[in-house]
C-alpha cells in the first residue's frame, strides 16, 4: 500500500541513506542510516506525494548481540493518502544517541521522552529529554533486555534531582 | 511608584477571548493588575484528577502560563512483563490498559498476533462479528465513563449517576459471556473463550433500548445547560493541524475536524459490512470532544443492533492446532491432545518470526501493537501504542491561555485513562 513512499524514498536519497527496504504483514519498512535520520524524516513530512504529516508511533528495541544493538523505531502515517511507513535506524550501544525529530514533529516529544527512559538513547537537540514514566532517581533503563525483571530499586533521594535534600 | 503599576502590555491569548464573548463579559485586559507567576502543584493525588498524574501550572493570577503533565504514576511494566509472559498470558495484561473498555485492547492486540501468524483473513465469520460487538459494547461504556466523570467535575452528578447506571446494565452483559466485570479477557488468539450464551442477544437489544433513553435523557441535561456549555464553549481548543502533528486521534481528533477513523479508513474484522457515522468535530473545543463521544455512543449501538442482525452460526475459535486448544474430552484420552494442550500452554503459542505494527479503533483512538517475534512463544518485544499518551501530550500546548478551572473540563474530556498512558 505504501510501496510509493518507499520508491520515492530510494529515488530521493541515492547517498546510502536508505539502507534497506521491505514489506512484511501488510506494513512497509525502511531502514535509514543514523546521520540522514532527520532529514528523512523532514522530506516524508513535506513530500507531497508522501505527506506524512501524523507521527503514530516512535520507540527502540533492543536486538541484544547484534550491532548496532538498538534501534530506534518511527511509524508516520499520511491523514491524506492513507498510508503508512516504518522506519528504523540503528543505535550503537557505545555511542547511544540520534538526532531528536522534535524539529519536524513536535507531536514526538513525549515519545521520545519515553524512548530515552526505558532504552537510553539519547535524542540530540530534545529540548526537555527528562524520564517520563520512571521516576527521576531511578538508575539504569528497564526495558534493556540486560535489566533483570526481578530486579527492584528502593527509592533513594540523590542530590541534584529536583525534590531532593541538598 | 507609578512605574509598578505600569499594566504589562496586553497579551492575546486565545482561547479566553471566545470565552469572554460566551459570557458576555468584555474584560479590557490593561485593567489586569500586574502579578508574578506561581507555580501550582495540582495531584497527583486529586479529587479532579482522572487516574493519577500531576501538573504542576505556572498561573499568572488564575490564567496559566505554562504547564508540565507528569505521567507514570501508574506504570506497570506493561511491556517488561509481556516479554516474560505467553502470548496467551499477556491478555490479563491487556484488560488493564484501558480499563474502562478492555473488550478493544484485547481485540486489537488479539489481531496483531494474528497477523505475525497469518490467520487474521481465515477467523471464522462468527469470531469476527462477537468481537465487534462485545467492542461496540465496550466503547459504549468507555464514553459514557468519559462523558460521566466529566460532567460530574462540573457539578452534574445525576448525569454521572444515570450513566453509569447505564454502564451497569452493559457491564453485567460482559459479565455474562466473560465471567469478569471489567478484567474480561475474552478473546484469545483465533477466536473467543466462549460462545454467547442463549439469548444474550435479545437482552443487549434490551439494554440498549434502555441505554438509549439514557442517553437521550443525559442529552437534555447537558446539552443546553448554561453552566455546562459555559464551562465547555471555545475551552481547551485543539486545531485540526497540531492534532495531526501531536498523533492525536480518536473522538478528541475528531472533534478538532480530522475525518479519521480506523474502523472506516482501514476497516478490521467486518466493519465494513455496517452501516455507521463518523461524527467529526468543526472547533475542536470541550464542547465538540463532548458532542462526538455523545453522538459515537449512537453510532456503535448502531453496528451492535446490525451486527447482531446478521450475525451468523458457527465455531468460535479458529481449526487451527497451533493456537487451539484440543477438546477436553481429546486432552483427557489421547496422550497426542495431552501433550498439544500442554506445548500451547507452557511453550505458549509459537509465532513465526516477524514484526507487525496491527491498529485498531480503540476507547481514545488508533491504539496500535507493534510485536517483535523470535519465534518462540514469548514476544521479543510487545510495544503498545497508547491512544490517550498522545492525546494527553497536546495538553502542555493547549492549557496555557486558560484559567485552573478550565483544566477539569478540558483534562476531563481528553479522558486520559491512567492505565493505558502509563502502561
Amino acid at each position: 500500500m505504501a510501496q510509493i513512499v518507499l520508491d520515492r524514498l530510494v529515488a530521493t536519497f541515492t547517498g546510502g541513506e536508505i539502507e534497506q527496504i521491505g514489506t512484511q504483514h501488510g506494513n512497509e519498512w525502511a531502514r535509514v542510516r543514523r546521520d540522514a535520520w532527520r532529514a528523512v524524516g523532514a522530506f516524508l513530512r513535506d513530500d507531497p506525494t508522501c505527506d506524512m504529516k501524523m507521527p503514530t508511533d516512535l520507540t527502540a528495541v533492543d536486538r541484544l548481540n547484534r550491532d548496532p544493538r538498538f534501534d530506534v523505531v518511527l511509524h508516520l502515517y499520511s491523514v491524506t493518502k492513507k498510508h503508512r511507513v516504518r522506519l528504523y535506524a540503528g543505535v550503537p550501544e557505545d555511542d547511544c544517541n540520534i538526532d531528536s525529530l522534535m524539529p519536524v514533529w513536535p507531536g514526538l516529544d513525549w515519545f521520545e521522552r519515553e524512548a530515552y527512559d526505558l532504552y537510553g538513547v539519547r535524542f540530540k537537540g530534545h529540548p526537555d529529554l527528562r524520564r517520563i514514566l520512571m521516576y527521576p532517581e531511578f538508575v539504569g533503563h528497564p526495558l534493556r533486555k540486560d535489566y533483570p525483571k526481578e530486579k527492584r530499586q528502593p527509592l533513594i533521594r540523590r542530590s541534584g534531582l529536583p525534590g531532593s535534600p541538598e | 511608584m507609578a512605574s509598578t503599576l505600569t499594566p504589562t502590555p496586553p497579551k492575546a491569548p486565545a482561547a479566553p477571548a471566545v470565552r469572554r464573548m460566551v459570557l458576555g463579559v468584555q474584560e479590557p485586559e490593561d485593567m489586569d493588575l500586574p502579578t508574578d507567576p506561581i507555580p501550582l502543584n495540582m495531584g497527583p493525588s486529586h479529587p479532579a484528577m482522572h487516574g493519577t498524574v500531576r501538573m504542576v501550572v505556572d498561573v499568572e493570577g488564575e490564567k496559566i502560563t505554562n504547564a508540565d503533565i507528569q505521567i507514570g504514576y501508574l506504570h506497570r511494566c506493561f511491556e517488561k512483563e509481556s516479554e516474560y509472559a505467553t502470548y496467551t498470558q499477556i491478555f490479563p495484561y491487556t484488560d488493564r490498559l484501558n480499563y474502562v473498555s478492555p473488550m478493544l485492547n484485547n481485540v486489537g492486540y488479539a489481531l496483531a498476533v494474528e497477523k505475525l501468524m497469518g490467520i487474521a483473513d481465515k477467523l471464522p465469520e462468527r469470531v469476527s462479528y462477537i468481537r465487534v460487538i462485545v467492542g461496540e459494547v465496550s466503547r459504549i461504556t468507555d464514553h459514557m465513563t468519559c462523558l460521566g466523570a466529566g460532567a460530574m467535575e462540573l457539578g452534574a452528578f445525576t448525569v454521572f449517576l444515570y450513566l453509569l447506571k447505564a454502564r451497569e446494565w452493559l457491564y453485567e452483559l460482559l459479565e455474562e459471556i466473560s465471567g469478569a466485570r471489567l478484567t474480561h479477557s475474552y478473546v484469545r488468539i483465533g477466536g473467543v473463550s466462549g460462545d454467547l450464551p442463549d439469548g444474550w442477544g435479545a437482552k443487549l437489544l434490551d439494554v440498549i433500548k434502555r441505554t438509549r433513553e439514557v442517553i437521550v435523557e443525559c442529552g437534555r441535561l447537558l446539552n443546553r445547560n448554561r453552566i455546562f456549555r459555559d464551562r465547555m464553549d471555545g475551552i481547551g481548543i485543539i486545531t485540526k493541524e497540531d492534532a495531526i502533528a501531536w498523533g492525536v486521534t480518536g473522538p478528541v481528533g475528531r472533534s478538532t475536524g480530522l475525518d479519521y477513523d480506523v474502523r472506516k479508513d482501514h476497516p478490521y474484522l467486518v466493519y465494513d459490512r455496517f452501516d455507521f457515522d463518523v461524527p467529526i468535530g468543526s472547533v475542536g473545543d470541550n464542547f465538540d470532544r463532548y458532542m462526538c463521544r455523545l453522538e459515537e455512543i449512537e453510532q456503535s449501538m448502531r453496528i451492535v443492533e446490525q451486527a447482531l442482525a446478521k450475525i451468523p452460526a458457527g465455531p468460535t475459535m479458529i481449526d487451527d492446532p497451533r493456537v487451539r486448544l484440543p477438546s477436553k474430552t481429546e486432552t483427557y484420552n489421547s496422550i497426542e491432545a495431552m501433550i498439544a494442550h500442554f506445548k500451547v500452554i507452557m511453550d505458549g503459542i509459537h509465532v513465526p518470526p516477524g514484526e507487525v505494527y496491527s491498529f485498531t479503533e480503540g476507547g481514545n483512538g488508533e491504539l496500535g501493537f507493534y510485536i517483535v517475534s523470535d519465534g518462540t512463544g514469548r514476544p521479543w518485544k510487545c510495544r503498545v501504542r497508547p491512544p490517550c499518551f498522545a492525546n494527553v501530550s497536546v495538553l502542555p500546548k493547549v492549557l496555557p491561555g486558560l484559567f485552573i478551572a478550565d483544566i477539569v473540563p478540558t483534562f476531563g474530556m481528553i479522558n486520559m485513562i491512567g492505565g493505558e498512558c502509563d502502561r
